[in-house]
C-alpha cells in the first residue's frame, strides 16, 4: 500500500444533511490503492493542519474517491465551501482499513458521521452485509438509500424514535448476532457506541473491528500525536490512530487510556 | 551551478534543509512521496535511554498559523532506535541526527555512550522538550543545567554535538554561551514555545497535558530574533528552526545567522515543503549570484 499527495479535482459535491457534505474527487491512483476504512488527510487553505476524513466510497473503474464529512469547526467549514471544479489537496489513502473475510456474513454498525467509512464495505460485500445505523434524529440520517441498495438488510435507529428503531444500535445488533450467522462486526461511531458494540460482540463471541478517531497531525505516523491506548500480549502501549489504525481489532483497544 | 552544501562540525550536508525532530518519525514515514536522500539530513524522533510511553491524548491542538503538541517523548528507546531504524536511515538518508532527551544526566550519558558506538552522524541534545515534567526543558532553562548536561555528554562521546535550545527563557544567549563553553559543536533553535488552548464549552484544555509546545509559521519571527541574538553571541554554527515553511523563510533564517535550517510543522501542512524550500534556495542563489550559502549566513544588515 502506498499513498500520494496532490490536488485532485472535485467532480461532485452534495449536501446530505445540515452540515454534512459529500464530495467526489477524481483521483485514479488513490482509488487504485484505497481500501475500505482508510482515510485521507485533506489540506484546507489557510490552516496549518490537514483534516482527516474517512473514505466513503472507492470507484476504481472511474478512478474516484468519495468523502463524506461533517462541519465540526472552522477548517471543515472552509472545506465544505469547496465546489465542483476546485481541487481537494489530498494526502492519502492512509492507515489500515477493515479486514473483511471473504464469503462470510458481516454486520456494519455506524453511528452518525461514523457511517460513511462503512459504505464501501457494504458495497463490496453486498448481500452478505447487514447494516445497523444509528442517528440522533430523522434530520441527521445520511446514506440510508445507499446502504439499503447494497445490503441484504438495513436497520435504522434514532435516539428520538423519529425513524426506525427507537434507541441504540446494540438492541438490533444483539438480535442479529443471536442468529449465529455472522463472522464479523465492523463499527465506526462515537466512543460510547463503540464500547457498547464491543461488549455486545463479546457477549455473542463475534469478532469486532472498530475505527477510531483522534486529533491528528501528520496522518502518516511521523508525529505520534493521534495516540490511542492499546493492549497486546498483556502490555499496554500507545498506538498511532493514523498509521497503526484507524481500524483496530476490538480486543486491542483500551478506551479512556 | 550553485553549491547547496553546508558543513557543520566537519559533517557535510548536501543541502541545508533538515527535517526537525518529532515531525519526521525516524525517516520512514514519507518515503512513499520522495526518498529520504532529498533532504540534507533528518533529526530523528526524540529518544531516551529507556522506551517512553508519552503523554495521554489529545496531544495536538491547532492555533492561528501553528499548532501545540504534547507528545511527551514517546519513543522506543535508544537501543531500539539503533537496532530497528538506524541501518535503514544510514542507507537511505544523508546526515542522520539522533535527538536525545533525558530525565537525569546519567540518562544523557547512557544514551550518548550507546550512540557513540553506533553509525549515527551527529547527536542533538534535547534540553528543551516542554512536554515532560522530569528533564527536557528543566535542563535547558538555566545556564548551570545546560552546561552540566553538555559537559557530561561531551566526555561520553566524540560524535559532533548539537544542543537544541528552548525559547522559554529570559535570555537565550546566556544558555548558548554556556553550552559553547562546554564544547558544544553547534546549537539548534528554537524548540517549541510553551502554550495552551482551552475548549470554551467544556472549559477543559484541549491538550490532556494542559500545556504544550507551540510551533508553526506563527513562531517564525521569534525564532529569527533568537537565532540572530545567538549568532551575535557565539562562534559555533547555528541550525535555525521555528516556523519555517517557505524558501523565503529559510533565506531569512540564514541571513539572521543560521548555517542550516530545520523544518517541522510545515511538513504536516505540505509534505513536499522541504523539497520546495531546497528548490527555492537554489533559484535564489542562482538569481543572486551566490555560489555558497556561507556567503549569506548572518549577513543581515541591522539598523
Amino acid at each position: 500500500m502506498s499513498f500520494f499527495c496532490g490536488k485532485y479535482p472535485i467532480i461532485e459535491r452534495k449536501t446530505l444533511a445540515k452540515g454534512i457534505y459529500s464530495m467526489v474527487a477524481d483521483a485514479p491512483e488513490l482509488a487504485d490503492e484505497a481500501q475500505p476504512g482508510q482515510f485521507a488527510n485533506i489540506g484546507v487553505a489557510g490552516f496549518t493542519l490537514r483534516r482527516p476524513i474517512s473514505i466513503c466510497e472507492i470507484d476504481k473503474e472511474n478512478g474516484t474517491l468519495r468523502f463524506v464529512f461533517e462541519v465540526r469547526g472552522k477548517g471543515t467549514a472552509e472545506l465544505s465551501r469547496y465546489v465542483e471544479g476546485e481541487s481537494l489537496d489530498i494526502l492519502g489513502p492512509l492507515g489500515n482499513g477493515f479486514r473483511i473475510p471473504e464469503g462470510k456474513k458481516i454486520i456494519v454498525v455506524g453511528g452518525g458521521i461514523g457511517t460513511p467509512p462503512l459504505l464501501e464495505i457494504a458495497r463490496r460485500t453486498s448481500s452478505l452485509c447487514t447494516a445497523i445505523l444509528g442517528f440522533r434524529d430523522y434530520s441527521r440520517i445520511i446514506l440510508k438509500d445507499e446502504f439499503e441498495e447494497y445490503c441484504s438488510k438495513t436497520v435504522i435507529c434514532t435516539d428520538d424514535g423519529s425513524v426506525g428503531v427507537h434507541g441504540v444500535v446494540t438492541t438490533p445488533l444483539a438480535e442479529e448476532l443471536k442468529t449465529g450467522e455472522y463472522a464479523l462486526v465492523c463499527a465506526c461511531g462515537p466512543e460510547p457506541m463503540l464500547k457498547a458494540v464491543i461488549k455486545t460482540c463479546e457477549e455473542h463471541g463475534v469478532a469486532c473491528q472498530v475505527s477510531l478517531e483522534q486529533r491528528m497531525g501528520c496522518g502518516v505516523g511521523a508525529c505520534v500525536v493521534c495516540s490511542c491506548m492499546t493492549v497486546r500480549n498483556g502490555q499496554e502501549f500507545y498506538s498511532r490512530v493514523c498509521k497503526d489504525g484507524p481500524v483496530f481489532n476490538a480486543e486491542e483497544v483500551k478506551f479512556g487510556g | 551551478m550553485v553549491d547547496l552544501s553546508v558543513r557543520i562540525a566537519g559533517v557535510e550536508f548536501p543541502n541545508p534543509v533538515i527535517a526537525a525532530s518529532g515531525t519526521y518519525g525516524n525517516g520512514e514515514c514519507y518515503t512513499d512521496l520522495y526518498p529520504l536522500s532529498k533532504l540534507g539530513g533528518v533529526s530523528c524522533k526524540g529518544m531516551t535511554i529507556e522506551p517512553k510511553l508519552g503523554n495521554p491524548p489529545p496531544r495536538i491542538a491547532e492555533t492561528y498559523s501553528g499548532i501545540l503538541n504534547s507528545v511527551g517523548l514517546q519513543n522506543i528507546g535508544v537501543h531500539g532506535f539503533i537496532e530497528y531504524y538506524l541501518p535503514t536511515l544510514k542507507e537511505e538518508g544523508n546526515v542522520i541526527i539522533a535527538n536525545v532527551a533525558g530525565a537525569t544526566i546519567d540518562d544523557y550519558i547512557a544514551a550518548a555512550e550507546a550512540l557513540d558506538a553506533s553509525d549515527i552522524d551527529m547527536i542533538e541534545l534535547n534540553i528543551s522538550c516542554p512536554n515532560v515534567k522530569q528533564g527536557g526543558a528543566s535542563w535547558g532553562v538555566s545556564c548551570e543545567g545546560a552546561a552540566a548536561v553538555m559537559s557530561a555528554v561531551r566526555r561520553a562521546t566524540k560524535k559532533p554535538l548539537i544542543v537544541k535550545l528552548t525559547p522559554n527563557v529570559t535570555d537565550i544567549t546566556s544558555i548558548a554561551k554556556a553550552v559553547e563553553a562546554e564544547g558544544a559543536d553547534c546549537i539548534s533553535l528554537i524548540n517549541t514555545l510553551l502554550g495552551m488552548r482551552i475548549d470554551i464549552n467544556s472549559r477543559r484544555p484541549i491538550l490532556k497535558n494542559n500545556m504544550g509546545g507551540m510551533s508553526g509559521p506563527a513562531v517564525f519571527p521569534v525564532a529569527v530574533r533568537m537565532v540572530w541574538q545567538c549568532f551575535n553571541a557565539v562562534k559555533i554554527p547555528i541550525i535555525g528552526m521555528g516556523g519555517i515553511s517557505t524558501w523565503e523563510d529559510a533565506i531569512e533564517m540564514m541571513l539572521a545567522g543560521a548555517t542550516a535550517i530545520q523544518m517541522g510543522t510545515a511538513i504536516f501542512t505540505d509534505p513536499y515543503a522541504p523539497l520546495k524550500v531546497i528548490e527555492g534556495i537554489e533559484e535564489y542563489m542562482d538569481k543572486n549570484g551566490i555560489k555558497s550559502l556561507s556567503e549569506i549566513v548572518g549577513q543581515v544588515k541591522p539598523w
